[in-house]
């Protein structure tokens, strides 16, 4: 028998296990999957829980549920990787593989930043990264008596990201509902130069700010936090305030990727940006958060991943030449407040364009532009991914790869 | 996309004055960038340069903790370089694309 290990239950690993399990015979290839926590986060959830649009039932379930059964499934904590040998040392086990799949994802490390996790932590400073972090944002949020809301990413590469945007309209929207929106002052500050980077959605979408009243503060690269005065700095000694601190800290993956040698500055693993192969050895591929491709760290390019990544790793074993097949396609919902959605659909090279989703000209979803469609889409996916994404299923009409099928590349200002 | 006369070369640029094409650059191209950032290049910077240009062709992203781990400069030092916008300026400066995000 040989062996396939995939480290890592989240979404990219619980979808490489239903992917491969029925490409594999049963008879010649034992699938095991590692994950040291029993729950699985349906992560886009984080997003909705600080506004008590979502509750903890919604987002959060057993991760084995989603495992087939003639996959074994371990909750262990992954010790090293041994690439050398082969194998994977975990707590009190050592398992041997022939095919290694990573998928240990990244996560937040605000020990990176001097002064984030100091006596304002969890009190005025909050991430909403995580389950936890979510959790006690919403509770601050529901007495939260006002003040200047500061909305921070530290430094890119980050999970999502959109997600902070999506989290100042959010806000916007919930203290308006609150009635309490005038005592509130929302800056976003980027390590950018602006929210929207890329010139098409920089012309499209630029007014979403300023109709919100959202100050946005570029170019700022934080030092440390001062829980003196209540400021994040920058480097040039620049100094902004706060009352209660969103803040998204710099991103990295699993330490174990340090502790096991594979990983870049940010313990991210070098990939081939479209076989998903490891740079470093051929039989160890990288799928999701973990990889450093240049790709947005999104449930959606784990999906398009998965595809192409189950087709190589059958081609591998077979001994025939890889696809040289993914091409960085990511397709995310951005909620604007207001029951409002956008919609964006990018690869590496082409940036998001207007146009119909998925059916060219008939859609019935509109790309790069704001309506209630996308904003239920954006809902209604919650259900999708618990039900078919996780599971391998194939969302009909959508396509690993971009499609350029009624794409208008020609970007006019909204007109409002 | 324009085209742009920079130090007598016709080169393509972005609207925001980014080269499109990171292989039409050279040393005096950078300068006259530079120039109009108010910056004057030395040897240092383009060290730094090198590094961002170097990092590109490998298809790596770059990020300001990179370039302070690149054994080249710290990130006080990278500002220094750079004031304003140490990865903005030097990216001009360099010919490569500007760090973005997906949207």
């Amino acid at each position: 028998m040989k062996n396939l290990v995939i480290l890592g239950a989240g979404t990219a690993g619980t979808m490489m296990a239903n992917h491969l399990r029925p490409k594999l015979y049963l008879n010649k290839w034992n699938i095991t999957i590692v994950d040291q926590y029993k729950a699985h986060y349906y992560q886009p959830g984080f997003l909705f829980l600080p506004f008590d649009i979502y509750n903890e039932n919604q987002v959060k379930k057993v991760g084995k549920k989603f495992i087939p059964k003639d996959v074994k499934y371990i909750q262990k904590k992954i010790e090293k990787i041994i690439p050398e040998e082969n194998k994977v040392e975990l707590e009190g086990e050592t398992l041997k593989y022939d095919v290694l799949i990573i998928a240990t994802g990244c996560k937040i490390a605000p020990e990176e930043t001097n002064g984030l996790i100091g006596p304002l932590w969890k009190k005025d400073i909050f991430d909403f990264y995580t389950y936890e972090g979510s959790l006690a944002l919403r509770d601050k949020l529901r007495d939260w008596q006002g003040g200047k809301l500061v909305v921070h990413i530290t430094e890119m590469p980050i999970k999502c990201p959109v997600a902070p945007l999506e989290f100042s309209f959010l806000a916007d929207s919930y203290f308006r509902d609150k009635g309490m929106r005038d005592k509130v002052d929302i800056t976003y500050v980027t390590p950018l130069t602006g929210a929207f980077t890329k010139p098409t959605c920089t012309t499209a979408l630029n007014y979403l700010l300023q109709e919100k009243g959202i100050k946005i503060e570029t170019d700022f690269a934080v030092e440390h936090v001062d829980n003196d005065t209540k400021e994040i700095v920058d480097y040039e000694g620049r100094r902004i305030p706060f009352d209660l601190l969103v803040t998204i800290p710099t991103n990295m993956g699993d330490e174990v990727i340090a502790k096991s040698g594979l990983g870049d500055d940010l313990n991210f693993v070098p990939t081939d940006h479209n076989t998903l192969q490891s740079k470093a050895h051929e039989n160890i591929f990288v799928i999701g958060d973990a990889t450093n491709v240049p790709a947005s760290k999104a449930g959606s390019v784990a999906h398009f991943e998965a595809e192409t990544l189950a087709d190589n790793i059958v081609l591998y074993i077979d001994g025939f030449p890889l696809k040289n097949e993914f091409d960085g396609h990511a397709n995310c919902f951005i909620e604007t407040g207001n029951n409002k959605a956008l919609l964006i659909d990018f690869n590496y090279v082409t940036e998001p364009v207007h146009g119909k989703f998925p059916f060219a000209k008939l859609g019935p979803l509109s790309l790069l532009k704001e309506s209630v469609l996308n904003h239920w889409g954006k809902l209604a996916f919650r259900w999708i991914y618990w039900n078919m994404l996780l599971k391998g299923i194939a969302i009909p009409f959508v396509s690993r790869n971009m499609s350029f099928k009624g794409k208008v590349f020609d970007i006019k200002p909204e007109k409002k | 996309m324009a085209v742009k006369t920079i130090a007598g070369v016709e080169v393509k640029v972005t609207e925001d004055g980014y080269l499109e094409d990171m292989t039409q650059w050279n040393k005096e191209i950078a300068k006259e960038i530079a120039k109009e950032l108010s910056i004057e290049l030395t040897d240092k910077h383009f060290e730094v340069i090198n590094y961002l240009r170097d990092r590109t062709i490998a298809k790596e992203a770059l990020t300001i903790r990179s370039v302070g781990k690149s054994g080249i400069v710290d990130i006080k030092q990278l500002y220094e370089l750079f004031p304003k916008g140490p990865l903005k300026f030097s990216s001009k400066i360099a010919g490569i694309p500007k760090p973005t995000s997906c949207i």
